[in-house]
């Protein structure tokens, strides 16, 4: 039996008191590439920390390949935000992939040769071999979403979540990485994305997630992604926009 | 060359040596971490909070390592419980906790009335080191470079990126705490040499100075605990000849190293950042 990649029940989450998200039920099929938006502060990030349970929740449930989150950590890869990370710290490009192999090692092995080369082989799907022996920072902000990227891909995961990947980074960078995200997809894997700008979303994903606090919209970009639904999620920028007279 | 024959010759002496080189290695080991993420401030406010635990140790008549682990993890929990229970700082709740856990000390070694015992434990005495306590700095020592070896995966990807530690399974919480009690043994290793109040130096120092150094953690590493055995040793020999508290000698040794570093590191220098800037200013006349 085929289980749904994610499936989310009523899920509730809030910080000191404060609803961040109200009350989320959905369920996404292997193979899809979902765009998570909505406007600023609504939650997405949030959404996302809670369903890999990176942050408690007040109720509800999350399933992952049919399992609870808890069994199937192995089988998810997260790539953080860019502000995220230490980009100072002393880590090399070939190194910092080389992290992806982690998951699947057991307590006290270290990476063998063969890790290394398959590190070195998600390198070159980004197109980022030849900068294997550079230290992390001294790459443009394209360059370290792609390394990320590939540290996703040598975790040879089953989900992938990608939180604002196209922050700060360049159009071709940008190009590659959603032409990756695609074959994933086309693999069958399952990928879900933070994504704050609209004007690509129907280019990029084939599912939406609209979120602001609680569920505006979810299925087919075809489907949500109709005037009446996104003015609903960003009814207060709209509001400000029309006093503007914008 | 006295002080080498001095060595060689007394055995107060190779004790200090070699618990000293100890000290150097784990401090350093450790401190590339505790600087890695940013805890700095959690290192100095430890190495403080131990003090409690000794001084009821010795009250009690048990050996001081038991002691000062347990109020040193104990501070590092309380810490973390403010942080995540107010609206309170975490720098805020460090300097609230490792006051408190330090003025108890204080208080009970006052009731001790021992003021001499306060000041070793304050400054470090490596002269007065005793068989039993180099055996002690010894089996700590073995202990934490071993934990680190075997969890260095571990401390790596928690250090780099919490979030996908975190996000594929790895207890982070559980590994920070385990850093602290690594954090606490290697402050009580050190209590001897360098006393409480520099150990922060040890930790943050040498592995400041490597951090300048490389771009790897591996190499971090080992560079960061040669500068500790180095300014360790440079330091005991000015203790030795010039008859000086070896704790601020050791130190003093640390950060002379540090500078030359901050001057002189092939990239991140400042002499060869100014050089470049000129050179480029000059290139463009």
């Amino acid at each position: 039996m085929k289980y749904a990649a994610i499936s989310i029940k009523d899920l509730h989450v809030s910080y000191y008191g404060n609803e961040a998200i109200k009350g989320v039920s959905l369920s996404v099929n292997p193979g899809n590439l979902v765009g998570i938006i909505g406007p600023n502060g609504a939650g997405k990030s949030t959404f996302l920390k809670a369903l890999l349970n990176l942050i408690p929740k007040d109720k509800g449930d999350v399933m992952v390949l049919g399992k609870s989150i808890n069994e199937v950590r192995k089988k998810i890869a997260y790539v953080p935000q860019r502000n995220d990370i230490d980009w100072d710290f002393p880590i090399t490009v070939l190194d910092a992939v080389l992290l992806g192999t982690y998951p699947n090692l057991k307590l006290f092995r270290r990476p063998k040769k063969k890790d290394k080369l398959w590190a070195m082989e998600c390198l070159e799907r980004v197109g980022m071999e030849e900068f294997s022996k550079r230290q992390i920072g001294e790459l443009s902000g394209g360059q370290q979403q792609r390394v990320f990227l590939a540290r996703a891909l040598a975790q040879n995961a089953e989900v992938f979540f990608l939180d604002e990947p196209f922050v700060g980074v360049d159009v071709s960078s940008e190009e590659t990485i959603v032409k990756i995200l695609k074959e994933l997809c086309w693999q069958g894997k399952t990928v879900i994305v933070v994504h704050h700008d609209l004007s690509k979303a129907n280019d990029y994903f084939n599912q939406l997630i609209l979120l602001n606090k609680e569920l505006i919209g979810f299925g087919a970009v075809s489907e949500v992604f109709q005037t009446d639904i996104i003015e609903r999620a960003y009814k207060s920028q709209f509001a400000f926009m029309n006093e503007m007279g914008v | 060359m006295a002080f080498i024959e001095a060595v060689m010759q007394y055995g107060f002496l190779q004790k200090a040596l070699l618990t000293s080189v100890m000290v150097g290695i784990i401090c350093g080991v450790i401190g590339c971490f505790i600087i890695l993420r940013g805890m700095a401030l959690m290192g100095d406010a430890i190495s403080h909070a131990v003090l409690p635990g000794v001084a009821i140790s010795y009250m009690l008549g048990i050996n001081f390592f038991f002691g000062a682990v347990f109020s040193g993890v104990l501070t590092a929990i309380a810490i973390g419980f403010v942080t995540q229970n107010s609206r309170i700082k975490h720098d805020t709740s460090i300097g609230i906790m490792f006051t408190a856990a330090f003025a108890a000390g204080i208080i009970v070694i006052t009731m001790l009335k021992s003021s001499t015992d306060l000041y070793h434990i304050l400054f470090g005495n490596v002269l007065a080191v005793r068989s039993s306590d180099m055996w002690i700095t010894l089996a700590i020592g073995l202990f934490v470079l071993g934990a680190v070896y075997l969890f260095y995966k571990e401390l790596l990807v928690t250090s780099f990126d919490e979030t996908m530690g975190a996000a594929y399974g790895l207890p982070v919480r559980m590994i920070h705490y385990f850093l602290m009690t690594l954090l606490t043994m290697v402050t009580v290793a050190s209590l001897q040499t360098v006393g409480i109040v520099l150990v922060v130096a040890m930790l943050i120092t040498p592995a400041a100075a490597a951090y300048l150094l490389t771009e790897r953690l591996s190499i971090m590493i080992f560079l960061s605990a040669g500068i500790g055995v180095t300014s360790a040793v440079v330091g005991l020999y000015f203790s030795f000849t010039y008859n000086l508290a070896s704790g601020a000698t050791i130190v003093m040794a640390a950060t002379a190293i540090f500078i030359l570093v901050f001057l002189f590191s092939p990239k991140h220098g400042l002499l060869w950042k100014m050089l470049k800037v000129r050179k480029k200013r000059a290139s463009l006349i």
